[in-house]
């Protein structure tokens, strides 16, 4: 099939960028997206211009690196699908497909469609961790834990950090991905002890940051690859409340 | 507390708050108000009550002007940088995705309401004959009985002009659609949903919204209609 690509280019942070137009031909429907990405990066080379900048690493929807704005969704809009899942059967021949980095104050543009995304590593050495040494691997069953808390807790560690859930928020709200990493570690007892400071310190870093505040919109968990959900918002919430309340 | 003013969660908590005491006012002004379908007498009656008592009532409004301050403060302020957080948007301007209506327009909507309640506070409780476009004095109107306040009669004349009428209807529509989101909200920033009642509080939401809208244009409705005079 062959397709109109509408790209952001943009040289570094701070040069304006625009929509420049490719065309990418013969694109075999079986291609994922970042695959079609490659073969007209292969093109571009061999002209001898400069490839289009864009993330990925892992290519199997577990890294969280790859992050593209495909005609206005971030990961294209299929369900639980990353942009290194999406595959070029869910487009048609002779599609425009218009393609933006993540747009948000606190993901600043590197180049055409990288962003940084360091403001969440900074959220999570503000508390994004268990501080205690954990040693070797524990036997399976050596602490017991409810089914349905173990569960949540591996619900909400299935955030890869992606940042499509601020990409996606009118408020460009880092709340669900902060969540999932409160909810996350404060359903465990290893990260239990630490939850009232977890929560308050990444909050703050969160803020710091320059993100949005959430109005439950819900656009975050309609595109998020690993299907977190506005719950785990509600229960930051919970335990930030809580943490306010011990005075932590 | 300085936190609470502070971070993005508080202020979450101090709009989840007011709103939800202003929520709680809503209903009862809508009760209380609904008893001008059971005649003059009772209505009157009731209105007397509260004017009867004036520091519970001074109490009362001081309470809630201070929450419609801190309700507005924190809307515009989160919104103000919630803006910042988003300089640029996408191409085309794309409709944020599964973002319902309500929820995308929550400033607009409550901005109307907030120059409804001014308009509803002059007209009604300062009671200014400017705005009530019938050339009356509402002042004036005495229950020949009791020589209270005629309330009843207030609504009634008030009720009776079409474009005033029509104000309420409209600012009823935008609470309604305001509260159809900000309940959720409410319970959400609260974090009182969770995977089980979450779907429950959406509904409870949307069927409250409803019934606010209904009852209280119910009574515009009447008097326009001519089925209480
Ligand atoms: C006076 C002008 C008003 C303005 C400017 C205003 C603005 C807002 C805004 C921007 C939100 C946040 C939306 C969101 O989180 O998605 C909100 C939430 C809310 N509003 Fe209002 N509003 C006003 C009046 C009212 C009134 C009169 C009521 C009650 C009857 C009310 C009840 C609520 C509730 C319950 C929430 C949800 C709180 C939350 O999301 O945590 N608002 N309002
Ligand atoms: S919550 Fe979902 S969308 Fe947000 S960073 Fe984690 S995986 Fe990505
Ligand atoms: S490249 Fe790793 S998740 Fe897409």
């Amino acid at each position: 099939m062959n397709l109109t690509l509408k790209v952001w280019r943009q040289k570094s942070p701070n040069a304006p960028g625009r929509f420049i137009t490719f065309q990418a031909d013969g694109v075999i429907p079986d291609m994922s997206f970042l695959e079609m990405l490659d073969v007209v990066n292969e093109g571009l080379i061999e002209k001898g211009e400069d490839p289009i900048a864009f993330d990925s690493d892992c290519r199997e929807g577990i890294c969280g690196m790859c992050s593209l704005v495909i005609n206005g969704v971030p990961h294209g809009g299929h369900k639980g699908t990353a942009t290194c899942q999406l595959h070029m059967r869910h487009f048609k021949d002779g599609d425009t497909i218009t393609i933006e980095p993540w747009r948000a104050r606190a993901f600043p543009i590197i180049k055409d469609l990288v962003v940084n995304r360091w403001a969440f590593d900074r959220i999570i050495q503000a508390g994004g961790f268990i501080s205690v040494s954990t040693g070797g691997a524990p036997d399976a069953n050596a602490i017991p834990i409810p089914k349905a808390d173990q569960d949540q807790s591996m619900d909400a560690a299935a955030c890869i950090g992606c940042g499509a859930c601020v990409a996606a928020c009118k408020n460009a709200s880092a709340m669900l991905f902060v969540a999932a990493k409160v909810s996350h570690l404060s359903l465990l007892p290893q990260g239990k002890v630490e939850r009232h400071r977890r929560v308050t310190n990444m909050v703050k870093a969160m803020d710091a940051e320059g993100f949005g505040a959430c109005t439950v919109t819900g656009s975050c968990e309609a595109v998020c690859p690993k299907e977190i959900n506005l719950t785990f918002i509600a229960r930051m919430n919970r335990e930030y409340l809580a943490a306010w309340f011990k005075g932590k | 507390m300085l936190r609470l003013f502070q971070s993005s969660l508080g202020k979450k908590y101090i709009m989840a708050v007011s709103g939800f005491v202003l929520f709680g006012f809503v209903i009862v002004h809508m009760l209380g108000n609904l008893q001008i379908f059971l005649g003059p007498e009772p209505l009157n009656r009731y209105a007397h009550f509260l004017q009867s008592m004036p520091e519970l009532l001074w109490l009362a409004r001081i309470v809630l002007l201070t929450m419609v301050a801190l309700h507005v403060w924190s809307a515009i302020k989160l919104s103000l940088e919630n803006k910042a957080a988003r300089p640029a948007g996408y191409e085309g301007n794309p409709t944020p995705v599964a973002a319902s209506y309500a929820s995308r327009t929550m400033l607009m909507s409550g901005l109307i309401v907030a120059v409804f309640i001014i308009y509803h506070l002059l007209h009604f409780t300062v009671q200014t004959p400017a705005v009530n476009l019938t050339g009356q004095d509402f002042k004036t109107f005495l229950d020949p009985q009791t020589k209270h306040h005629d309330v009843f009669r207030m609504m009634v004349v008030g009720y009776s002009k079409f474009w005033v009428s029509g104000f309420y209807i409209l600012g009823m529509a935008l609470l309604c659609l305001h509260l159809s989101h900000g309940v959720t909200g409410m319970f959400q920033s609260l974090g009182l949903k969770n995977e089980h009642t979450g779907k429950w509080i959406d509904r409870f939401a949307l069927a409250v919204a409803a019934v606010i809208f209904l009852g209280n244009c119910s009574i515009p409705m009447a008097v326009l209609l001519g089925y209480v005079r």
